[in-house]
């Protein structure tokens, strides 16, 4: 069974509040907390559910009426259903609303126990609700475009995610959420994704960063060294003579491909980690004594 | 530009029960783009979800005009912001990392 909710404590009123009260308490507050105002703010959203809820049950005389009657013992409501039927019931409007607040498809348990489920608008066309997914991938999973099929509610929508998505990114599909009420329009669909990183690369925005080790020698005298990039392949780096513990060098366009931006990369910074070699025979020490001496 | 992507401004407004000049003040506000094909007013549907969120101010909210172009505009920068923290957190864990 569903617990009481205080509708008069969600408005900040108390049970002599008037019609007036009520609605500036609750532009007062929709305004704060309104979903358009607050995007991707999940507490936001469900504090605005819940003034919204509230605003349908006190801005309604005949909801109001039974909710004040019975209270915490609205369990007995019932009783109160069977010595009104005979009443008249003139409170909705049947005005069609379409759009209207988002995501207030949704109702307290204690609502649709309490009111059954109904809106004070007959008629009115509801938003379906928004529905939020995940979408688990690696960087390597993320540097290329990719089709995927995601099950959602038994639906199978098929999305296209461009090369460069971003860990925590979050996209809309318009209208993939859930259905809307009375001919409303359909709510959409948040995918965020989450991105392992399954590389030795680390990455910030559309550029990479890799460190790479660098034998001793090749750092006095300089060389070159291979290095395996994301997507495949390899690319060359020349190193200059004398090239100290550290050091940061950038190669240009060999980043990650930049969201929605085909053909265009951010650069790859490698930072030389400098090895000194291990396990000299007696000759090598000898030569390394000599240039010790000079 | 095909018209099957455009949707009348008066069917916008009959739909959602706003008067056409709420239409006009985001316009001229620089917040939305009206397109005129042979001297009638059409919206783009791409841009649909961005109207129907400022119409959603200016009819559920009471917020005027002038209100909608400001809050746009904080939006705008908030969500700049976000970017910009969600970027240094991506640099920060390099170094958290090393």
């Amino acid at each position: 069974m569903a617990d009481f909710i205080d509708y008069y404590k969600i408005l900040g009123l108390d049970k002599n509040a008037s019609a007036e009260d009520i609605k500036k308490a609750y532009r007062k507050l929709a305004r704060k907390y309104h979903p358009d105002l607050n995007p991707d703010n999940a507490e936001a959203k469900k504090t605005f559910q819940q003034i919204n809820e509230a605003h349908e049950v006190l801005s309604d005389p005949e909801k109001r009426k039974k909710y004040d009657q019975y209270g915490a013992q609205w369990k007995h409501a019932e009783q109160f259903e069977q010595t009104q039927q005979h009443s008249s019931r003139g409170s909705s409007t049947g005005e069609q609303q379409y759009g209207g607040f988002t995501g207030t498809g949704e109702f307290s348990d204690f609502f649709e126990q309490f009111f059954g489920g109904g809106h004070s608008r007959g008629h009115a066309a509801y938003r379906g609700e928004d529905y939020n997914a995940e979408l688990h991938m690696t960087l390597s999973d993320a540097y290329t475009t990719r089709r995927e099929v995601l099950q959602v509610n038994g639906k199978n929508v098929r999305i296209t995610i461009p090369a460069g998505v971003e860990d925590g990114q979050v996209i809309k599909l318009k209208g993939y959420g859930g259905p809307g009420i009375n001919g409303g329009p359909a709510g959409d669909l948040y995918i965020t994704f989450l991105i392992r990183n399954n590389t030795s690369f680390k990455r910030a925005g559309n550029d990479l960063y890799a460190t790479v080790d660098l034998p001793l020698y090749t750092a006095v005298l300089g060389g070159e060294t291979e290095l395996d990039i994301l997507g495949g392949g390899k690319i060359k780096l020349k190193i200059a003579p004398e090239t100290q513990n550290g050091v940061k060098v950038r190669v240009k366009g060999k980043g990650f491909p930049v969201y929605k931006k085909e053909g265009q990369y951010g650069d790859l910074y490698v930072t030389w980690n400098l090895r000194i070699p291990t396990g000299l025979t007696e000759e090598e020490k000898k030569l390394f004594r000599q240039l010790a001496s000079k | 530009m095909e018209k099957t992507n455009l949707i009348p401004a008066n069917d916008f407004c009959t739909h959602y029960h706003v008067s056409y000049n709420v239409i006009t003040g985001l316009e001229e506000a620089g917040l939305i783009k009206v397109i005129t094909v042979e001297e009638q007013s059409y919206l783009q549907e791409d841009d649909l979800g961005e109207v129907e969120k400022l119409v959603r101010l200016y009819t559920d909210l009471e917020i005027n005009i002038e209100g909608i172009e400001a809050i746009t505009h904080m939006l705008q920068r908030m969500k700049m912001m976000q970017e910009q923290m969600r970027e240094l957190q991506q640099r920060l864990r390099l170094y958290e990392q090393d």
